[in-house]
């Protein structure tokens, strides 16, 4: 056992902190308010190696680890959660699908501008009809001569109006038993018939973009399917597996940041002539906080090391996920509660943090759903 | 060109110092490159980049001092000595000594170190060292300009700016505003892995025994400053209220 992280590890979080304190925090409010996507700093941090932390040098990647990226994750979704759900929807399910399921020639034609930080990726699944129930995909791509032709439409698509190409989800086709067959295909933005619009007002996570996709006869030649033609569906079960630990780490940055607000205004207030960080009731809300992020914060370094050591991870994956985002949502919201009425006011961040946090139940499989992958995995 | 950076490893500025039993306590420590010494690896990168030559980043610390070396091979220099200082009690004489009988035997053209370190402040090291090598030494520049033998420097004098210029090999210290250091890459992290990083004893720099001209006795914090009052109420009464509270406090006489 060692609960160490190596010198690497280490350093990266080191300069991943830096690098949000001084470039991402600054724009948090600004990017919440207008709901401008900051490309800018994605640019910068594909500089840095940020973009492509888990992929091989080969592929463009930096030739880090999971390990590395759940931090890097978590150091940026402490400055802007937006910035954090774009980053990690990027890295885990714009280019890790391509690095994992990819021909050699995908990879070198798609991830390597991805891991080198010279374009986003994005990934449609979900869909008005199918949420939590990929199964009930509708959007379909039927093979004419050498081309798919893909009709259908995609909803909360993070990152696709930014994007080079958006890795879609569609059915392909019918198997032995006429169950359908969900295979995901590369689709590069800006060609015909393919529209990406992005009108939603959304609770948090405004300066993320969030994308509605419309496929009217959309031709992408058939080496675009990504992956195994039949197998395709597992595939990008696997893709979540690994998108919730990114998403368990956005979790934790947000209820980080919100903590370490919490703790420094509890200190600061006086009410009743002492610190309000006298009173029991919030030294309490303080070490529940405290606990809980240790706890996530854990689960989510176990889990992301269960991957980098190539062990089964989709059950610890689950853990981490529900775990680190309920407790987000319950640290941000004890946060405001410990700042009262400023807490309540955009000035103080706090009600930020809330806001950014909740869609951390959602995204990547809801709360529910995790629980489901947990009842399944201990055999119910 | 070869180029040296003198670099310590201190505390985060923003950690709290605490002295438990008349020394300072460094469990649980943030420490980061010396802010200025960061300055001097900038600056050497970019010479490097510019001109050719090799970076050699040179400290002398306990062993935690490798993740600042490393940072700054991920900044990108070349390679990094480690020098024990044992158990020995050092100060500016003593770590200048040490210095000196590792870099006599280099081929030196340039040596940039922090103008001072954030933790001891004495600003005395690096200048020593110059001393002791016996070539011109440049302190607090924020500007440096290297040719072929010779070097440029502009620094800061009482608020206005000294342009002087020095033969190589010599020695410079960074002050803040010399450049805007990088963040180490991702690409850097993974390669500084794999930069040489030296560790030397002192006896592999030929020092059986080494004591500082200087003994520090005691540690004590500043003494904790009372939290101030704001007065409330119109001009006139604050004043009234400002009147009233220095002549309680005996600043003003009745
Ligand atoms: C900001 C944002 C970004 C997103 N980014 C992406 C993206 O990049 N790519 C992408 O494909 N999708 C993305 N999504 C979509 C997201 O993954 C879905 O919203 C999510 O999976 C839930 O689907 P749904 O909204 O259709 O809810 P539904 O599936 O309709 O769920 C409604 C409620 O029913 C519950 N429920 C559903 N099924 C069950 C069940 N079997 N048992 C118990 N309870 C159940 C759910 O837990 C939930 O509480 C994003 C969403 C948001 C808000």
């Amino acid at each position: 056992m060692n609960f160490d992280l190596t010198k690497e590890q280490k350093m990266i979080q080191e300069m991943v902190s830096k690098f949000a304190e001084k470039e991402i925090a600054p724009q948090a409010e600004h990017i919440d308010k207008t709901g401008e996507f900051p490309y800018d700093t994605f640019m910068k941090m594909g500089e840095l190696g940020l973009l492509g932390i888990p992929f091989p040098e080969q592929y463009g990647g930096s030739g880090g680890d999971t390990v590395s990226y759940a931090i890097a994750v978590e150091e940026i979704g402490k400055a802007c959660g937006s910035t954090g759900l774009s980053y990690a929807a990027a890295v885990s399910l714009g280019a890790a699908p391509i690095y994992y399921f990819g021909t050699e020639e995908q990879k070198q034609k798609y991830l390597i501008p991805l891991a080198s930080g010279k374009a986003l990726g994005s990934f449609g699944l979900t869909e008005p009809n199918a949420g939590s129930d990929a199964g009930g995909t509708k959007t379909s791509a039927v093979l004419e001569g050498d081309h798919y032709v893909i009709n259908g439409e995609k909803t909360y698509i993070t990152n696709a109006e930014f994007a080079k190409q958006v890795i879609v989800t569609a059915v392909t086709g019918k198997n032995d038993k006429g169950k359908k067959i969900i295979s995901a295909i590369i689709v590069p933005t800006g060609i015909s018939g393919f529209k990406i619009t992005s009108n939603y007002d959304k609770l948090g996570v405004r300066g993320s973009n969030t994308s509605e996709l419309v496929f009217d006869n959309v031709k992408v030649p058939k080496e675009n399917l990504l992956g195994d033609p039949i197998k395709g569906f597992n595939q990008f079960l696997y893709t979540l597996d690994g998108g919730r630990i990114s998403i368990a780490a956005l979790a934790l940055g947000i209820a980080q940041a919100a903590y370490e607000a919490a703790l420094q205004y509890a200190k600061e207030r006086t009410q009743f002539g002492t610190s309000i960080s006298k009173f029991q009731a919030i030294q309490f809300k303080l070490a529940d906080m405290a606990m809980e992020l240790e706890l996530a914060r854990n689960m989510i370094y176990k889990v992301a090391w269960l991957k980098d050591n190539e062990r089964p991870f989709s059950k610890e994956a689950s853990i981490a996920k529900l775990y680190a985002s309920e407790v987000s949502s319950r640290i941000t919201n004890q946060a405001i509660q410990i700042h009262g009425g400023y807490g309540y006011m955009r000035e103080y961040k706090v009600e930020r943090y809330l806001r950014d946090a909740k869609l951390t139940e959602i995204g990547e499989g809801t709360s529910e759903i995790q629980r489901h992958i947990i009842a399944k995995k201990i055999g119910l | 060109m070869n180029i040296f950076v003198l670099l310590k490893q201190t505390f985060d500025t923003e950690e709290h110092v605490r002295i438990e039993s008349g020394v300072i306590a460094d469990d649980d420590v943030k420490f980061v490159i010396n802010p200025y010494d960061e300055y001097a690896v900038e600056e050497a990168v970019q010479i490097k980049d510019d001109l050719g030559g090799k970076v050699t980043i040179v400290s002398i610390g306990p062993d935690r001092s490798e993740e600042a070396l490393r940072t700054a091979l991920a900044m990108g220099a070349d390679e990094a000595v480690l020098i024990d200082p044992e158990d020995y009690q050092l100060d500016e004489h003593s770590y200048s000594k040490i210095l000196h009988a590792y870099l006599k035997d280099q081929s030196v053209d340039l040596i940039i170190g922090g103008f001072f370190s954030v933790d001891q402040g004495s600003g005395q090291v690096a200048i020593r060292l110059a001393h002791l090598l016996d070539i011109p030494h440049v302190s607090a520049i924020t500007e440096l300009n290297v040719e072929e033998g010779k070097a440029t420097a502009k620094r800061d004098a009482e608020g206005d700016t000294e342009t002087v210029q020095v033969a190589l090999p010599a020695l410079f210290t960074a002050q803040q505003g010399l450049n805007e250091p990088r963040y180490p890459s991702l690409p850097g992290i993974m390669k500084a892995k794999k930069k040489p990083l030296q560790r030397l004893m002192l006896d592999e720099l030929g020092i059986d025994e080494i004591s500082g001209k200087t003994v520090s006795t005691e540690i004590t914090s500043p003494p904790s400053r009372k939290a101030g009052e704001i007065l409330q109420g119109e001009v006139e009464e604050q004043v009234e209220q400002l009147i009233a509270k220095l002549k309680e406090d005996k600043v003003l006489n009745t």
